[in-house]
């Protein structure tokens, strides 16, 4: 947002000067992630998510392109060129465990993201066009990384490829066609994997489309924070850059310490080693599950055991799963409280610390364990709470609840006055 | 041509352009709509093609049956065969299985079917089914020596913890229909062909 106190951009030297009048990139740099973007002085670290989920999709971009130099997506060689790649390419084994840690942090960064807008309403007006271009951005990323955990053609590359577009086959009439269209063949085989492979490499530049559409739908009312009070003065903002270029910086640093404890000392955590095991297209290994960052969706999927009416469970677990995303579409809508900021929500809190939050847990150990009691039942308890949060407690509690005094602006939340507040609006801006 | 339904009047200036015909509809309009559809139809024309290459190839839709001798299977044994690039499974039921699958009521079943209707006849002790679960296509375990039958001694699908008898009759979890019998055929006492 152009807040009128947003510094302008002045080029300094007649290159810049020149490509200022013919195409001025460097002013549109300057204006989106330099000293020409004002931002609320107190974000607090739940800020630093979407940068590093900026990054990630670099690196999974990055290496993605590396690796495709040396895998071959036929179902004859796939998983020998994965070994390949760990065994010979020049540093191929760090390329993939790189792809394939970044992929799960990916989702740790971007589940973060998801929460930080859920406690702090960051999906409320004026931004419900950032929250829903961020929802399909979430969709494009399961899409991207189902596809590409088929490619080593492991076990579970193999299983988790027919169970998942077994989901379409649930669909009445058409699911059947549409399964095997998308498999190209009646069980996944050469075709699917070669189409899988030409969409994993297509998906992460859709996506980075979508991210432009993001940061330029958030740069029109500016960045949220967290009292959810708007921006008044420009003593409630710093620019962007040098003061959140540098904090963003550290907490990359921190996160890049992280994933590399992990890339060098437990690249295996957080993979499934029956991967490691060429697909058997005769056996189903005894116990399969999907990557952990698919659990809590995969433990709704399994809740649903009995016919429900003159739906089958089949088709309505599928329901369930996708609907448990798709309702975040319309969550704007649904939360009409006209307090943002969770912090200020006295009952709202309550329910996203004590229900929401523990829900989400339980759905996430039901999708990693079997499919046996006691998960089965607390899968499906869990999911029913899922549910009912964002479609009768989210809407009843913004209409019952007496939100409790907020600052009069980010100033007086940070400095604890606020010269504007006692002088009036008209005072000249505060320091 | 082009002008026979034109009024005489057209050089007034409040038709000027208009080209009104006596139904009061514009030419131009038809001019437009015609062009629309016609870039809809090309549109139809190139998706078409862009959609259907990703249906089953020539060399995929041209499977053909497979033979299965059953021989060798004793009472109480599986095999897996490769059937379209799908497991099939072939049973022969020992004689408590067989009386365990004809003691269920039918009518008491998720998808009604007996023993007799999923074997042929002279054959009843023999079971072949896909062994592809019904719900989201997992290979249920059962099969093998030493695997989970399950609660009701026949399949169970670890994906989803679908449970099926010993006629491979869903039973319990989410799976909608019992595992599906394919068209085969015996060729002899000993052979069966699948397809």
């Amino acid at each position: 947002m152009s807040f009128p106190w947003a510094k302008q951009y002045t080029p300094t030297n007649g290159f810049m000067r020149f490509m200022d009048e013919k195409l001025p990139l460097p002013r549109l740099v300057y204006n989106a992630v330099g000293a020409g973007y004002p931002v609320p002085r107190n974000l607090n670290y739940m800020w630093n998510f979407g940068v590093l989920a900026g990054f990630c999709l670099v690196l999974q971009i990055v290496t993605g392109v590396v690796l495709a130099m040396h895998y071959a997506a036929n179902a004859q060689v796939a998983f020998a060129t994965t070994e390949h790649i760990m065994r010979d390419v020049n540093w191929g084994w760090l390329m993939r465990y790189m792809h394939a840690n970044g992929a799960s942090f990916f989702f740790i960064v971007i589940y973060l993201h998801i929460f930080r807008g859920f406690f702090y309403s960051s999906y409320k007006a004026p931004r419900e066009m950032i929250w829903i271009l961020g929802v399909v951005i979430f969709l494009l990323l399961m899409a991207t990384a189902f596809l590409g955990y088929v490619l080593p053609w492991g076990q579970m590359s193999f299983w988790g490829a027919k169970v998942i577009t077994g989901l379409f086959g649930a669909i009445p009439l058409v699911g059947e066609p549409i399964q095997v269209w998308l498999l190209g063949g009646f069980a996944p085989d050469n075709a699917a994997l070669n189409r899988f492979f030409s969409l994993h490499f297509l998906l992460p530049f859709v996506t980075a489309g979508v991210v432009i559409l993001h940061i330029w739908a958030l740069h029109i009312p500016g960045s949220s924070n967290p009292t959810g009070v708007e921006i008044k003065s420009e003593s409630d903002t710093v620019p962007f850059h040098p003061y959140y270029t540098a904090k963003d910086g550290f907490g990359l640093g921190v996160f890049l310490i992280l994933l590399s404890i992990m890339v060098f000392f437990l690249p295996n955590y957080l993979g499934h080693p029956d991967n490691y095991i060429e697909a058997n297209p005769l056996s189903t290994p005894a116990l399969i599950v999907p990557e952990w960052y698919f659990w809590p969706f995969y433990a709704i999927l399994r809740a649903f055991t009995m016919d429900f009416f003159f739906i089958p469970a089949k088709l309505m677990g599928v329901l369930a799963m996708f609907s448990a995303i798709l309702i975040w579409f319309i969550l704007p809508w649904l939360d009409r409280s006209p307090v943002r900021s969770g912090h200020y929500r006295p009952l709202f809190r309550k329910f996203f610390w004590f229900g929401l939050i523990p829900a989400m847990l339980v759905l996430f150990i039901c999708g990693g364990a079997p499919p046996y009691e006691p998960y089965v039942m607390l899968s499906q308890a869990a999911t029913a709470y899922y549910f009912l949060h964002f479609l009768v407690i989210l809407p009843i509690v913004s209409k019952i609840e007496t939100p409790q005094p907020m600052p009069y602006s980010i100033t007086e939340a940070v400095l604890g006055s606020d010269k504007k507040a006692v002088l009036g609006e008209n005072a000249s801006p505060a320091v | 041509m082009a002008n026979s339904t034109v009024p005489a009047d057209s050089a007034d200036p409040a038709l000027h352009g208009a080209e009104t015909g006596d139904d009061g509809v514009r030419r131009r309009d038809f001019i437009n709509i015609a062009a629309v559809s016609a870039l809809g139809v090309g549109g139809v024309f190139v998706l078409l093609p862009l959609i259907s290459q990703m249906a089953p190839s020539a060399d995929v839709l041209a499977e053909s049956s497979t033979d299965v001798d059953v021989s060798l299977i004793e009472p109480g044994q599986s095999i897996k065969e490769i059937f379209r690039k799908q497991p099939l499974f072939v049973r022969r039921l020992t004689p408590a299985e067989i009386a365990e699958a004809n003691a269920v009521p039918t009518g008491s079943l998720r998808d009604a079917q007996s023993l007799a209707d999923r074997t042929k006849e002279g054959h009843g002790d023999l079971l072949v089914t896909m062994g592809v679960c019904t719900h989201l296509g997992c290979v249920p375990l059962g099969a093998a020596e030493g695997e989970n039958k399950g609660e009701y001694g026949g399949y169970f699908c670890p994906c989803h913890g679908s449970h099926y008898d010993t006629a491979g009759r869903i039973r319990k979890g989410p799976a909608p229909t019992n595992l599906v019998v394919p068209d085969y055929e015996f060729t002899s006492d000993t052979v069966i062909r699948v397809g």
